[in-house]
C-alpha cells in the first residue's frame, strides 16, 4: 500500500534521520526526567513506519538494513547482560553499576551505567517490536 | 554459589536460551537443541535451588540490590523450589517430544523462543515476591502462550485461542484491580510486606475484596468452577507439545499463586474466603468430571479431568491443615507430570492414527502394547488407583477431609475418584481395547516416533516412582506446607529479621 501524495511519499525520508535523532535524546535524557527506552524505542520505530506508510514496506525494510527481529533478539541479549554485569561486577542481578562521569563537546556531563545499557535493550527491543508489527500489518502478513 | 545467583538462574537460562533461539531462526537443528539446553538447565537450577531451599529454609534476594519493600525481592521457599524444578522437567521433557515435529517443520521457527519465553514467565511467576512482579509475569507467560495456541494457523485454533485471550485478558484486568486496591489501601505490593501490614487489625476493610478479586483472577487461570470453560475448549487444538505443557504447567501457576497469596496474606485476615474455595472446589471437581464423562475425544476429556483434579488441590488448600495442604502440594507436583504424560500419549496416538476422535480409534494394544502400557500407568494413576503416585495424593487430601469432619468433601472426593476412573476405562476401552473399527486407519505410522517416546517412558517412571518411593516426597511437601502456615519465616527472609514488630497469625483452619 502506498500513498498517492507525493509530499507524504517523500517527507519521511527528509524526517527521518530528524526523528531518529529525537528518538536517541528522548532515549538518553530518560534516566531522570521523562523518556527512556520504551518511549524512545516507539519515536525510532516511527520513523521507520512513515517510510512505510509513504513508499510501501519494501522500501522502509531497505532503508532499514536490519530486520525487525534482529533487532527484538538483540535487545533482549543486551537487558539480560546488564542483569548478568550485576552479578559479575556487583552484588546480585541488576545491581546498578556505574562510570564515572566524563565531558563530552556539545553534550555536555556524561554519566553511563548497567541501568542505562539495560534501557538500551529496552530501546531496542520495542524498536523492533513495533516495527515488525507496523510492516506486518501493511502486508496483511505477519 | 550465591543465592542471588541461584535465584535468578531460573531466569536467565530460558531468556539466554530465547535470544540465542530467535537468533538462529532459520536453523531448526540447532534451535531443537538450544530448547533441550536450556530446559535441561532450567532443571537442573531448579534442583539445586530445591537442595538449597530444603536445607536453608526460604532464600530471597533484591533485584538491583534495592532493600524490600522498595526493590522487587525474588524468593524460594520450598513450595517454589520444588515449582521451578518441576517446570524445568516438563520443559525438558518436552523439548524432546518437539524434536519430531520440528524436524518436519511443523512448528516454525517461533517455537523454542517462544517456549523459552513462555517458561521464564512461569518462573518468574513461582520465583517473585511482589505482587505486581507477579502480574508482569503472568503477561509474560501469557503472550507467549496466545502464540503458541495458535502455531498453524488453523481455524478450529483460531476459535480456542480467541476465548482463551478473552477470558485470560479479564483475568489480568481483575488481577490488576485487586492489586491496585491493596496498593491503594497498604501503599506496598511486596508480598511479605502485605503480610506485615495486615497484621495491623484495623487494615481488614478491603481485603476482601481484593482477596475476591485475586481468586476470581487466579481461578479463571487455574480453571476453577464456573470460569474453567476456556480451557476444554482451546487445549485440544494446538500441536500435542504445547497443549502437553500447557495442560501440565499453566494452569499450575494459577493454583501457586492461589497458594501464595491465600496463605501469605489472605487466610487469616479473611477467612470468609477459604470457606469460599471450599465450595467452589468442590463444584469443580464434580462438572470437570462430568463434562469429561460427555466427551468423546480425547485431548477434550483429557482436558476437562484438569477442571476436576484442579478441585482436588483447591479443596487442600481450602481445609488449610497441615495434612491438607501438604496434600495439595504433592498433589500439584503429581499432576504436573501425570497430566502431561496423558497428553504426550495422546500425542503419540494422533501421530500414529492422524485422529484423537474415540470412535475412529481402536486396537491399540495389539498394535502396540507399550504405549498402552504408558497409557494404562498414567490413567490409572489419575483415577487413584494404588500404588501409583494419584492415590497417595488422594489419600492425603481425604484424611484430611476425614480429620476435619468434612464429610461431604469427602464423599465428593470418593466420588470424583470414580468417575474419573469410568472415562479414563472409556478411553482404554475404546482407543486401546477395542477392535479398530472397519473404515479407521491402521497404518500405524512409526517412523521416528521414538523422541516422542522418551519422554513418555521417562515420566511414567516417575509417576510410579512418585508411588512407590512417594514417601521422600510428600515428607518434603509437608515440610513445604509447614512453611506455607508459618509465614514468619518467608517474612523474615525478605524483609530481613525483625520486620514483625505484631506476631503474624498463622493461617486459621476453617471448619466446612
Amino acid at each position: 500500500m502506498k500513498t498517492k501524495s507525493l509530499l507524504f511519499a517523500q517527507m519521511p525520508r527528509v524526517a527521518l534521520p530528524l526523528i531518529l535523532v529525537l528518538a536517541a535524546v528522548t532515549f538518553y535524557r530518560g534516566h531522570h526526567v521523562p523518556g527512556g527506552g520504551f518511549i524512545g524505542g516507539l519515536v525510532g520505530a516511527l520513523a521507520f513506519i512513515l517510510v512505510a506508510l509513504g513508499q510501501g514496506t519494501e522500501v522502509a525494510r531497505k532503508v532499514m538494513r536490519v530486520e525487525p527481529i534482529s533487532l527484538l533478539w538483540l535487545g533482549v541479549g543486551i537487558a539480560l547482560f546488564s542483569l548478568i554485569l550485576g552479578f559479575i561486577g556487583g552484588d546480585g542481578g541488576f545491581h546498578g553499576l556505574w562510570l564515572d562521569e566524563f565531558m563530552v563537546p556539545l553534550i555536555g556531563k556524561v554519566h553511563l551505567g548497567t541501568p542505562m545499557l539495560f534501557d538500551l535493550g529496552v530501546f531496542l527491543t520495542v524498536m523492533g517490536f513495533a516495527t515488525k508489527v507496523g510492516f506486518g500489518l501493511q502486508e496483511d502478513n505477519l | 554459589m550465591s543465592d542471588a545467583l541461584l535465584l535468578f538462574l531460573p531466569l536467565i537460562i530460558p531468556a539466554a536460551a530465547a535470544v540465542i533461539g530467535l537468533f538462529l531462526r532459520s536453523q531448526c537443528g540447532l534451535q531443537a537443541i538450544i530448547g533441550v539446553l536450556g530446559s535441561a538447565g532450567m532443571l537442573i537450577a531448579g534442583l539445586l535451588l530445591v537442595a538449597r531451599a530444603d536445607a536453608v529454609g526460604v532464600i530471597a534476594t533484591q533485584s538491583g540490590m534495592w532493600e524490600a519493600p522498595f526493590g522487587i525481592s525474588l524468593v524460594a521457599d520450598r513450595l517454589a523450589a520444588a515449582m521451578v524444578s518441576v517446570g524445568g522437567l516438563v520443559a525438558f521433557a518436552g523439548a524432546i517430544y518437539a524434536w519430531r515435529d520440528l524436524a518436519d517443520g511443523k512448528l516454525g521457527p517461533y517455537f523454542v523462543p517462544l517456549m523459552q519465553f513462555l517458561m521464564m514467565g512461569v518462573q518468574g511467576s513461582f520465583l517473585t515476591g511482589d505482587l505486581f512482579n507477579m502480574y508482569v509475569w503472568f503477561e509474560v507467560m501469557l503472550v507467549a502462550s496466545f502464540v503458541l495456541l495458535t502455531l498453524g494457523n488453523k481455524r478450529q485454533q483460531l476459535e480456542g485461542a480467541l476465548k482463551y485471550v478473552i477470558l485470560n485478558i479479564l483475568a489480568s484486568s481483575l488481577f490488576l484491580i485487586g492489586a491496585g486496591l491493596i496498593y491503594a489501601k497498604l501503599g506496598t505490593l511486596n508480598m511479605a510486606d502485605v503480610a506485615v501490614r495486615l497484621a495491623h487489625p484495623e487494615q481488614a476493610d478491603l481485603v476482601r475484596t481484593s482477596g475476591v478479586l485475586l481468586l476470581a483472577a487466579f481461578g479463571l487461570k487455574a480453571g476453577l468452577f464456573p470460569l474453567f470453560f476456556w480451557l476444554p475448549s482451546s487445549y485440544h487444538t494446538p500441536r500435542p507439545v504445547i497443549s502437553a505443557i500447557f495442560a501440565g504447567l499453566l494452569t499450575k501457576v494459577g493454583v501457586y499463586a492461589l497458594m501464595r497469596t491465600t496463605t501469605l496474606t489472605f487466610a487469616a485476615k479473611a477467612p470468609v474466603l477459604l470457606e469460599l474455595i471450599y465450595v467452589i472446589s468442590l463444584l469443580t471437581m464434580v462438572s470437570g468430571v462430568l463434562g469429561a464423562a460427555a466427551h468423546f475425544d480425547m485431548r477434550r476429556i483429557l482436558s476437562f479431568h484438569i477442571v476436576s483434579q484442579i478441585g482436588y488441590i483447591i479443596l487442600g488448600l481450602a481445609m488449610m491443615t497441615p495434612i491438607a495442604i501438604a496434600g495439595a502440594i504433592f498433589y500439584t507436583l503429581h499432576h504436573i507430570v501425570l497430566k502431561t504424560n496423558l497428553f504426550f500419549v495422546s500425542g503419540v496416538v494422533n501421530y500414529m492414527r492422524g485422529t484423537n476422535d474415540l470412535a475412529r480409534l481402536g486396537g491399540l494394544v495389539k498394535a502396540t502394547p507399550w504405549i498402552s502400557v504408558i497409557f494404562f500407568v498414567s490413567a490409572f494413576s489419575l483415577a487413584g488407583i494404588p500404588p501409583l503416585s494419584g492415590f497417595w495424593a488422594k489419600l492425603a487430601i481425604v484424611l484430611a477431609g476425614l480429620d476435619l469432619k468434612a464429610w461431604g468433601a469427602v464423599a465428593v472426593a470418593l466420588g470424583t475418584g470414580v468417575l474419573t476412573l469410568f472415562s479414563m476405562t472409556k478411553i482404554w476401552a475404546e482407543v486401546f481395547w477395542k477392535e479398530a473399527p472397519e473404515d479407521a486407519n491402521t497404518t500405524d505410522k512409526r517412523t521416528g516416533l521414538w523422541p516422542m517416546l522418551v519422554p513418555c517412558v521417562l515420566f511414567m517412571c516417575i509417576t510410579i516412582g512418585l508411588g512407590i518411593w512417594g514417601g521422600y516426597v510428600f515428607a518434603y511437601a509437608e515440610r513445604a506446607a509447614e512453611q506455607l502456615l508459618n509465614p514468619r519465616e518467608y517474612i523474615e527472609a525478605v524483609l530481613g529479621a525483625g520486620a514483625l514488630t505484631t506476631d503474624v497469625p498463622g493461617a486459621g483452619r476453617v471448619h466446612p
